[in-house]
């Protein structure tokens, strides 16, 4: 408005059309945009440098390797072993590693509070360990051999230099001789890093040192194998119907609508109906893996019918008709000519509706999968966790080396989701056609 | 026979009828009407679909009518009480499974009475509650004869209805039977049954939490639940009936909203920016590059940005407000906690980012270029084209984006439960901790369940209220984005 009245009283060759403040408003704006897209990406960098950076130490872990030898007056006191092999299961074997660190670290044995700081450097878990070694070959018994224990998670962390050692001892939980023993071990090449494997391979435990995703892993890949058995073929069985059979009426329209739904309705819902329906209705087990493979087909059937139904849209008319025209049926013009052409559409849709139920965890939580299962299942119907969940598990853990341990399941689930998304990305890439 | 052998000896004769109906037709002398393929296929299905029609309606009635015959068995002194009677009626399909499990042995020996039952049962891992009546011993083992005469009457007749079906269906093959046409339309009926799972869904979902939601309100009046300011559910105390528990959504409902919105505040900018950005500024070679970037945002379990607000960003905000409280007052306590609205808010916002940026992406785009060069034409910058008429006419589209973006902020669980912690509280500091509608129905829901206690119950009635604001959320946001497509089409 001023600008108007600017120039009208001002005879002037050019108006002055505020050019420089527009141009200005304009590279502003241009700005923002650009400020924006740096705020996601940089969101984005820093969610994933934090993730690696607690986590990439989880993939290592201290182990201590000593000489242990299996007195028969620890392991089998009351020499019956010939008789009952299971008697070796009660052998005290806490006793077997305690003295073992004493040899080692040159303390008495006897010495009880020595013993104890010393019993916490090595994991509770190691004389279950034992135990198994000497139950599958009791010949060991009265052997001294080599053997590479767990550390405890805090010595650990310890180890990791996670723990700060500006503390003073009394409120730290890893006290000053276990520092001096742990720099002796080292020194004496006994205490070294491994690879995790245990990581991969082990149940839960409250133990954070011996806790693993195995199981869990294990639960995760029968849920997406039955998602994947159910959902795609039912999936792609519904988006043929409604995008070439289904009349233009007020039903199909209702289904339309309720797909479109469904694909936005919080995953918890889908919780409530599989606890209330499967569980409680149907009486299937609580924490199978077969209910929470039904409650994530139930929720990425609509993004599997939405992506097939995109991608039958975009075969062309001429391809049927030209079926249609050399005599094939509606029914084989579909199975054998547009439904091939539409499969990489199809198989993207299926991958990418795959990646979201692996990383799905509120609907596991309420049908009971937030367990502790420390043993593989063998069937879907026994108990089972999944990978997400067991994440959201160890995140409630307060311990130090359960948030290293959390991290680094994190880094193994996101390079699953990964690995599907490249997939994904290949399959379009490759076979897509544009017509 | 157990009835996974039962239809694999039915799928069995299914494949053998196929290919008995391919070389038939094959066989044939002149030109079918179908392709060999057809006929087998029709002549497998009239084999298999009588019997499994058959297997699975008697698998549905069979435990009725048994159940039925044990009942009425059952010593009238038992069925005076219903409690008594279906608990003894428990425990006789208890002993009939046990019964199953134990070697016959030593069902023989208690039979002869060299053994008690109870020992034999409890040898055999079975739960035996007291002193057990002969009655409900000899309910169960007629209750697992009738079980399998009833199996191997059902095995009998499926295998001969699949039989029969299968050779008459094989007697129907010919060159001129249409059986291309027959077998299409059960195919036809095969894809409606799967679209219709669909609308099972949604029935399921909304029957299923109403009739638990309703199980609630019988003990909760609806007003208290509706309208209520306290939530402080209690224990379910056995024998308490859970009265005395206080259920009130609106702190919920409040928490849920609060960090909705201050989730939308802060995806809305930045998700809008940079649509506007990658459709209207950005190269094709910074577009194939950034969008495919923002949108792993999307990709992220939300677990993961649960441990990360958890981990990062509480931590990081909580320092952060002790830190500046510092250099204003000198007073070094945070004013932010860990887990607080502006946590759960600011790390949901990061969420909902790509959600907001790629629906927008795809509305601003779908406006047609003939808007943008009248109005280029006439002068305006590129930045007044988008505010004066690009965003004008994508507005609906964007509101429905929005709306969409919404529900899934009113729906997110993880985030939450990891980062707004679960005090119930109604105040409106952004700083202080808060609870959601979700995070509630998991706590109510984790652990030991009693499905009858109203603090179970409760998680339903949250859950209907939850789905119908994202269903109203949805409907409405579909309704606008798709007038709004067919706008410009």
């Amino acid at each position: 408005m001023s600008d108007a009245i600017l120039t009208a009283s001002v005879p002037a060759v050019r108006r002055d059309i505020g050019l420089k403040r527009r141009y200005a408003a304009e590279r502003r704006f241009r700005l923002y945009g650009l400020a924006a897209i740096t705020i996601g990406l940089v969101f984005l960098a820093l969610l994933l440098t934090s993730v690696v950076r607690k986590g990439y130490t989880a993939f290592v872990q201290t182990e201590i390797s000593l000489p242990v030898t299996f007195s028969e007056a620890l392991v089998d006191p009351t020499n019956k072993r010939a008789e009952d092999p299971q008697i070796l299961a009660k052998g005290k074997y806490d006793k077997v590693i305690r003295e073992a660190l004493a040899a080692q670290l040159g303390f008495d044995a006897k010495d009880l509070k020595s013993g104890k700081a010393a019993d916490q450097l090595i994991s509770p878990s190691a004389r279950v360990e034992l135990r198994d070694m000497v139950l599958a070959d009791p010949s060991l018994v009265g052997k001294t051999i080599d053997v590479s224990l767990l550390a405890e998670g805090n010595i650990d962390s310890a180890n990791k230099g996670q723990i700060d050692l500006s503390v003073p001892e009394a409120r730290r939980k890893v006290k000053d001789q276990q520092l001096t023993w742990m720099q002796q071990l080292k020194d004496a090449g006994k205490l070294k890093f491994a690879f995790n494997t245990g990581l991969f391979v082990n149940g839960a435990s409250s133990r954070p040192e011996a806790a693993g995703l195995g199981v869990a892993a294990i639960g995760s890949a029968v849920m997406m194998l039955i998602v994947l058995a159910l959902s795609l073929p039912i999936g792609v069985a519904a988006s043929i119907y409604l995008e070439e059979f289904a009349p233009k009426n007020k039903f199909t329209d209702l289904i339309e609508v309720n797909i479109n739904n469904l694909a936005a309705v919080p995953s918890i819902v889908y919780g409530l109906l599989g606890l209330s329906v499967f569980v409680n209705f149907l009486g299937m087990p609580r924490s199978a893996a077969v209910v929470g493979g039904l409650v994530l087909t139930l929720m990425t059937l609509p993004t599997i019918i939405i992506a097939t139904r995109a991608s039958l849209k975009a075969v062309p008319p001429s391809i049927r008709s030209a079926a249609l025209g050399l005599g094939a049926s509606k029914m084989q013009m579909i199975f054998h000519h547009v439904l091939p052409l539409a499969m990489p559409g199809v198989l993207t849709g299926a991958i990418i509706g795959l990646a979201h139920a692996l990383g799905e965890t509120a609907p596991l939580l309420l049908i009971g999968m937030v367990a502790f299962v420390a043993n593989y299942p063998v069937t879907p119907m026994d108990p089972s966790t999944a990978l997400p969940v067991q994440i959201y598990m160890w995140a409630n853990e307060a311990e130090r080396a359960f948030v290293e341990r959390t991290s680094g399941a994190i880094m193994v689930l996101l390079v699953f989701l990964i690995l599907m998304n490249l997939g994904a990305v290949l399959l379009r890439r490759r076979f897509e056609r544009r017509w | 026979m157990t009835s996974s052998m039962l239809i694999l000896i039915v799928a069995l004769i299914g494949i053998f009828a196929y290919f008995a109906g391919r070389i038939r037709a094959a066989g044939s002398n002149g030109r079918t009407h179908s392709r060999p393929g057809y006929h087998g296929a029709y002549v497998a299905l009239s084999a298999l679909i009588p019997a499994l029609a058959l297997v699975l309606v008697w698998s549905i009635a069979a435990p009725i009518y048994i159940n039925g015959k044990v009942h009425a068995a059952l010593p009238s002194d038992l069925k005076s009480d219903p409690a008594i009677e279906a608990l003894s009626f428990n425990s006789v399909v208890g002993i009939s499974r046990g019964l199953e499990t134990i070697p016959a042995s030593e069902v023989a020996a208690a039979r002869s009475g060299t053994k008690t039952w109870n020992e034999v049962l409890a040898a055999g891992n079975v739960p035996v509650a007291g002193d057990l009546r002969p009655e409900i011993i000899s309910a169960a083992q007629s209750m697992n004869a009738m079980t399998e005469s009833s199996r191997s009457t059902l095995a009998a007749i499926a295998v001969a209805v699949s039989l029969v079906g299968g050779f008459l269906g094989y007697r129907r093959v010919s060159a001129r039977f249409r059986a291309r046409n027959l077998v299409e339309r059960v195919i036809l009926v095969g894809l409606v049954l799967c679209s219709s799972i669909a609308i099972l869904t949604t029935i399921g979902i909304v029957f299923s939490m109403l009739s638990e939601a309703v199980r609630f309100f019988a003990v909760v009046p609806p007003h208290q639940f509706f309208f209520g300011t306290v939530w402080d559910p209690r224990f379910a105390a056995a024998g308490s009936g859970g009265a005395g528990g206080q259920f009130g959504l609106i702190p919920l409902l409040a928490g849920t909203l609060y960090i909705a919105f201050v989730a939308m505040l802060f995806a809305v900018p930045v998700g809008l920016f940079s649509a506007i950005y990658m459709s209207e500024y950005a190269s094709p070679k910074f577009r194939a590059l950034a969008k495919p970037a923002l949108e792993v945002l999307a990709g992220i379990p939300t677990i993961v940005y649960g441990f990360f607000a958890l981990t990062a960003v509480g931590p990081f905000l909580r320092d952060l407000s002790s830190s500046l409280n510092h250099l204003v007052t000198g007073d070094a306590s945070n004013f932010i906690q860990a887990q607080s609205v502006i946590t759960a808010g600011i790390v949901m916002g990061i969420m909902l980012i790509p959600f907001v940026s790629s629906l927008s992406d795809d509305i601003i785009t779908q406006v047609p270029r003939s808007l943008r060069d009248g109005s280029l034409g006439l002068g305006a910058t590129r930045s007044e084209t988008i505010k004066k008429v690009v965003l004008p006419a994508a507005l609906p589209g964007i509101v429905g984006a929005l709306l969409l973006t919404a529900s899934r902020a009113v729906g997110e669980t993880m985030i939450v439960v990891l980062a707004a912690g679960v005090a119930a509280r109604l105040q409106l500091n952004p700083f202080e901790p808060m609870t959601t509608v979700t995070v509630k129905i998991v706590n109510q829901l984790t652990g030991d369940l009693e499905f009858t206690s109203p603090q179970t119950l409760v998680a339903f009635a949250l859950g209907i209220t939850l789905f119908a604001i994202t269903l109203m959320l949805n409907i409405y946001a579909l309704y606008i984005v798709r007038k709004y497509r067919e706008q410009y089409e």
